[in-house]
């Protein structure tokens, strides 16, 4: 679960020169900048448009598409390459050969081979993790310019051989003699074939994310309808987004031998009697979670560049928001996995002196129906709060007017890796247009352990 | 919404139960009062689904017991004769429990054989009208769903279990020395196949519901519920009944099939069972299976094949009619009423009965990671005791911790854990050389090597360590324990506590207080042994240390002594029997130390030295005995006294001094009830007839036991499910007849305790009433 705060950029320290230019905003909220910490900002991010596995990046590998998402944001924010201190990439499901993709994808972007880039992995907030780890790289000084992303390509994926073959092998490479070769292949049986694939499941319960939301969606007694609802609503309000041109961080990727991909291809808004029709997909034959209530697997990738407030202004750019206060909570693996951004937004609220009443745009990775409205339920529950979280009284409910407003991963698609970068850069854009000054941002992930919230502060640099 | 579901409560009284319309019901409800009285079973309308709730009053179970029956029925009829209602479900109100069987005091209170099968045939009855319902009934199932549970829930149309860990099906009556008397005979082979239902009849096992999923005993499943806007089990409960309603209605409406696809080797199994020469070779080769590990001794198993027999060759009919005359028979028998009484027996020691210790154990420290340390540290950290095992040597500490790596990993290749459960509960178990971390220990449980000034030593060294609160416990078999509490400062906190080897697999526990150990204490090791999973007895030590142990020991007590001896360590048997000698006298005299010694010279020390009595041999698990034995006990051999040698009396030498011994420990206090002497006997020595598979691990010890006598011995004796019931139904006289004449032969170890005497004398006197 990954959760972010953006905030206006109005009462920035006095000491900024330039925040006095904004000095006639509309709403006046305080600011979230704290003493001795840097201030961090957002310049720019972009996304290769998030395409359903299978299509056309399906003959690419994961590096392949971080490139374009690196490429993309040179060519959008034109930073000079050699000014980049440190490159950090989110990613999920490893290729093999390109472990840490961050350094593959930047080497082929043409970054300079003296940038240092590692790549990290935290489910489905490797993103968040990649734009925190460069927050807190900036925050103590280490660096002033980070890039930072996250890429899936889930098209394909490292099927091994099985364990036993796979020892087979590498045994028969230390055998020295014909004989001790022989040998070693005499013990070869024909069930060493069979391939391990890797699963969407928990390590620790061997529970798969959409057996686990059925279970989640169960528990708080949402009901299928419901969840079509909500996905009808997501895919809805893409579809409106992307036909208003407001997805302005998706750039075009000139596939190689293929077309030029200029757009999302998931967004299908459907009829509630359509989705109706479906056959639940884990949970058979009476489960509620079905392949038109959850998100679907997606190839993508998406790159941010991140600044220390100081360097950004020298540099002459207008940042688009503030990453302000973030938190990573965990919990159960197996009940409360997908929980996390019930957890995690009291917290960072609390953290950054905030009340849900003053976000101004909610940006909530949709991994499924069920899961997000399982959220509200629970954020919705004194019983909960008070039996689960240790609270005296409930979360509360983020208004549904300020939530995902422009889609959310149900419909715009989930890279894993890639999906943190698009939920701050849908709450940074959204406060620009909408004139919001808080956004907030969470993701659950598995493990069931990271819940994070970022807070952003929406400047009005455009305007100024 | 609560509002509308207290209406739908309120109107599974009504007369009329049909949701017209919410003025109505209030109506309904006013006029129902009589229909209030209804205490196991009670039932709302939802929709055109009526969901039947069963909740026995005052009582963590639901049992199947006569008024529990009749409301069934009433409640059936009622929904039969609805216009409104066209489908059913049945569920528990309890979480943990659907039905966990027939009552027991029902069945013990019943005087005679037609009595008994009257119950069979009327639950017959009521359970073929349930099968042949028009309405379809879906049960629901969440917890326990054993004997006549199961036997109902299979007369359902379809079922549908809770994947939980509490979730068990099973036929236990076999257990009981009974056989399922409601059907189960007639249904189960129908169901799951002649060879799976003998085998679920035969054995009483539980079948866990994924399992009980491929056999085709449950139609679906259900996965319990995480925490949600209610507590986890209510909202699974839940959860439960609005699947099921909707696989009612789905029956109703044809929607859905109660027929279930079977898989090739099912079909193959089912063609199979079509030919009679096949038939015929399985009832053999069963009975042949079962003759060979019961020996003949219990009659039910037999029972049950001739049932299911009768019912497939002669037609259900003739099935059901012997069905409950074999069920009669059989509860009739006093290998039923033992089994019954023991079973009893065993509850009881399932309590604790010094109630709540006043600071929960939650940090625990071994000392000796040997057989029993490690063993006891298995049993600890796998119900959430953080737990230190301590040893003297690095290999010593190593091969504990192995053990206990051992055990988990074990229950992950029966899929019992998952292997991330072992690790985490693997993680609960801290293994060290030094007294580290001890200043946390809640409770100190000592089991290094049986000799006394060690024990003082580490009692010593421990109480410098350890906070104010601890107990010190020690697991020692033979020493006793006020002579090592000699040396503490804080007598009140040392107590006993005796495990068995091996002890993951024996479920007795034997406490053992001294006159200064507080109650608090007691109270605290009862407790910590029940979250062990133990069947307690708790013994009080006299002035004078006899001690309870010389019945449950291996040492003088030939009963599998060659297995126990081999597991504790030959040296170790040795050591105790020396110290036993020394302490009783006479009374132990008998066995002959000099064969240990042998033993021990020549390096057999048993499991861990990979020879003993048997040889063992890592990956094996067939025992074979050891060759070199031979020569040891044939120079030991003594020369047998004609008058009192013959078969019979060799088996009654051992039966008679055994109950001899165990009798004197209720006289002398030792002992607080009968019942935990029969239950100490029977799970102490690792023969639980009435738990857990009886007839692999009988059979498994009956082949295992070393000499003919033997073998006599754990008939007689467990036939009759412990000391003290064999003396209430062999009667008490001929005991004491016998031990009068081995008296004469052999001497002192075998005169008649005054309490046995007593009982001879006084024909009436029962030790059970």
């Amino acid at each position: 679960m990954t959760t972010i705060l953006t905030c206006p950029f109005k009462k920035l320290p006095t000491t900024s020169k330039w925040a006095l230019r904004f000095a006639v905003q509309t709403k006046t909220k305080k600011t979230l900048a704290k003493p001795n910490i840097r201030n961090v900002v957002v310049v720019d991010g972009v996304r290769t448009p998030f395409l359903l596995s299978g299509t056309s990046y399906k003959d690419l590998m994961p590096h392949d598409l971080a490139r374009a998402a690196l490429t993309g944001l040179l060519h959008r924010t034109s930073v000079p390459k050699e000014v980049v201190d440190y490159i950090i990439f989110g990613t999920v499901i490893q290729e093999v050969k390109t472990s840490n993709v961050a350094r593959e994808a930047a080497l082929g972007a043409g970054f300079s081979d003296k940038t240092p880039a590692h790549t990290v992995t935290m489910a489905c907030i490797s993103a968040n993790q990649a734009m925190t780890t460069g927050v807190g790289l900036i925050a103590s000084g280490q660096c002033d310019v980070i890039v930072a992303g996250g890429v899936e390509l889930m098209s394909d994926i490292p099927i091994r051989h099985s364990r036993k073959m796979r020892k087979l092998m590498l045994d028969l490479n230390k055998a020295k003699s014909m004989g001790q070769r022989l040998s070693l292949i005499s013990k070869f049986r024909l069930n060493f074939l069979a391939p391990e694939l890797p699963a969407v499941a928990e390590f620790s319960t061997s529970e798969t994310m959409g057996h686990s939301a059925d279970r989640l969606a169960a528990a708080f007694a949402v009901s299928r309808l419901e969840q079509d609802e909500y996905a009808l609503r997501s895919h809805s309000l893409a579809k409106k987004a992307q036909d208003e041109g407001l997805l302005s961080d998706v750039v075009p990727f000139r596939v190689p031998g293929k077309d030029t991909v200029t757009k999302d291809n998931g967004i299908r808004p459907s009829s509630l009697e359509q989705m109706a029709k479906l056959k639940p997909a884990f949970i058979k034959p009476y489960g509620t979670v079905t392949a038109a209530n959850s998100s679907f697997l997606t190839d993508g990738a998406s790159a941010m560049l991140i600044m220390a407030e100081e360097k950004a202004l020298a540099m002459g750019y207008k940042p688009k928001a503030y990453l302000r206060d973030f938190m990573y909570v965990s919990q159960d693996p197996k009940d409360q996995l997908l929980l996390g951004p019930t957890y995690a937004t009291p917290k960072v609220l609390e953290k950054a002196g905030l009340t849900m009443n003053d976000i101004d745009a909610f940006e909530f990775h949709e991994a499924f129906s069920g899961q997000i409205l399982a959220n509200f339920k629970a954020m919705d529950s004194d019983w909960f709060a008070e039996n689960y979280m240790g609270r005296k009284t409930k979360v509360g409910l983020p208004p549904l007017e300020k939530f995902n407003n422009w889609g959310g991963s149900l419909s715009l698609g989930h890279p894993f890796g890639a999906t943190g970068c698009r939920l701050v850069m849908a709450a940074a854009n959204r406060l620009r247009k909408e004139g919001g000054q808080y956004g907030l941002v969470a993701a659950c992930a598995a493990g069931g352990q990271p819940s994070m919230v970022v807070c952003a502060y929406n400047s009005s640099y455009s305007g100024g | 919404m609560v509002a509308c579901r207290a209406i739908g409560i309120l109107s599974r009284f009504s007369a009329f139960r049909i949701l017209r319309s919410r003025g109505y019901i209030c109506r309904n409800f006013t006029g129902s009062s009589a229909l209030l009285t209804r205490t196991h079973i009670n039932y709302g309308v939802k929709g055109d689904v009526a969901v039947v709730r069963i909740n026995s009053p005052n009582s963590k179970v639901n049992t199947l017991s006569k008024e529990l029956h009749s409301e069934f029925t009433e409640v059936m009829n009622e929904i039969w004769a609805s216009d409104q209602i066209r489908s059913a479900v049945l569920i528990s109100s309890k979480p943990g429990c659907f039905i966990a069987g027939a009552d027991i005091n029902m069945l013990s209170a019943c005087k005679t054989l037609q009595e008994v099968t009257q119950l069979s045939q009327e639950a017959q009855r009521i359970l073929e009208k349930l099968e042949k319902s028009p309405k379809p009934v879906v049960a629901a199932i969440n917890g326990s769903c054993l004997g006549g549970g199961l036997e109902l829930a299979i007369s359902c149309q379809y079922r549908i279990a809770t994947k939980d860990r509490k979730t068990v099906l099973g036929v236990p009556e076999v257990l009981l020395g009974a056989l399922p008397g409601a059907g189960g005979t007639q249904r189960l082979p129908k169901m799951v196949g002649v060879p799976a239902a003998l085998d679920m009849m035969l054995t009483g096992r539980n079948i866990r519901a994924d399992r009980a999923k491929k056999m085709g005993l449950v139609d679906q499943l259900v996965e319990p519920l995480g925490p949600g806007l209610k507590p986890p089990e209510e909202r699974t409960m839940e959860y439960l009944e609005e699947v099921a309603i909707t696989f009612a209605k789905g029956l109703a409406d044809k929607k859905i099939s109660p027929k279930r696809n079977k898989g090739l080797v099912e079909k193959l199994t089912a063609y199979a069972m079509t030919i009679p020469f096949v038939r015929q070779q399985v009832y053999k080769k069963v009975e042949e299976k079962v003759r060979k590990q019961t020996k003949g001794l219990y009659p039910a198993p037999l029972k049950i094949i001739d049932v299911v027999k009768t019912g497939i060759e002669q037609g259900s009919d003739a099935g059901y009619l012997s069905e409950s005359q074999k069920f009669g028979e059989l509860v009739m028998t006093k290998e039923s009423k033992a089994l019954m009484g023991l079973y009893h027996g065993q509850v009881l020691c399932k309590k604790n009965k010094f109630g709540a210790p006043q600071k929960d154990v939650k940090h625990l420290a071994i000392l000796g990671a040997g057989l029993m340390g490690a063993g006891i540290a298995q049993v600890s950290v796998d119900k959430g005791l953080k737990t230190i095992l301590k040893d003297a040597t690095l290999t010593g500490l190593d091969r504990g911790q192995q053990q206990v790596f051992k055990g988990l990993n074990d229950k992950v290749k029966k899929k019992a854990l998952t292997s991330f459960e072992r690790d985490s509960i693997f993680s609960n178990l801290t293994g060290q050389l030094d007294y580290q971390g001890f200043e946390k220990a809640d409770m100190v449980i000592e089991a290094v090597f049986e000799d006394l000034s060690l024990k003082h030593r580490v009692l010593k060294e421990v109480e410098a360590v350890i906070p104010d609160h601890c107990i010190f416990a020690s697991n020692t078999s033979a020493l006793p324990i006020s002579e090592i509490a000699a040396v503490s400062k804080r007598p009140e906190k040392v107590i006993g506590m005796h495990y068995f080897s091996p002890v993951d697999k024996m479920q007795l526990l034997e406490i053992i207080t001294t006159e200064k150990t507080s109650r608090d204490t007691s109270a605290s090791a009862v407790a910590v042994g029940l979250k062990q999973g133990k069947v307690i007895i708790v013994v009080k030590e006299g002035v004078d240390p006899k001690k309870l142990d010389s019945l449950t020991t291996s040492f003088g007590f030939p009963v599998g002594a060659a297995t126990l001896v081999d597991e504790v360590g030959v040296d170790v048997a040795k050591h105790v029997a020396e110290d036993l000698g020394k302490v009783f006298g006479e009374r132990f005299g008998g066995g002959n130390p000099e064969l240990l010694t042998q033993m021990v010279s020549k390096g057999f020390l048993g499991r861990k030295s990979g020879k003993g009595f048997y040889i063992y041999q890592e990956g094996v698990k067939r025992k074979d005995l050891n060759s070199d034995m031979d020569s040891i006990l044939a120079s030991l051999k003594l020369p047998p006294k004609s008058e009192v040698s013959s078969d019979e009396d060799i088996q009654f030498r051992l039966v008679t001094r055994f109950v001899n011994e165990a009798v004197m420990c209720l006289q002398e206090g030792i002992l607080a009830t009968p019942a935990e002497g029969d239950i100490g006997a029977v799970f102490g020595l690792g023969f639980p007839p009435c738990l857990g598979g009886w007839s692999r691990r009988l059979g498994k010890q009956l082949t295992l036991a070393w000499s003919p006598c033997c073998i006599s011995f754990n008939e007689l004796l467990f036939l009759y499910s412990g000391p003290f019931r064999f003396v209430d139904l062999y009667g008490a006289q001929t005991i004491v007849d016998r031990l009068k004449k081995y008296e004469a032969a052999y001497g002192k170890q075998f005169t008649p305790c005054q309490l046995l005497a007593d009982h001879a004398n006084s024909p009436n006197k029962k030790f059970y009433q």
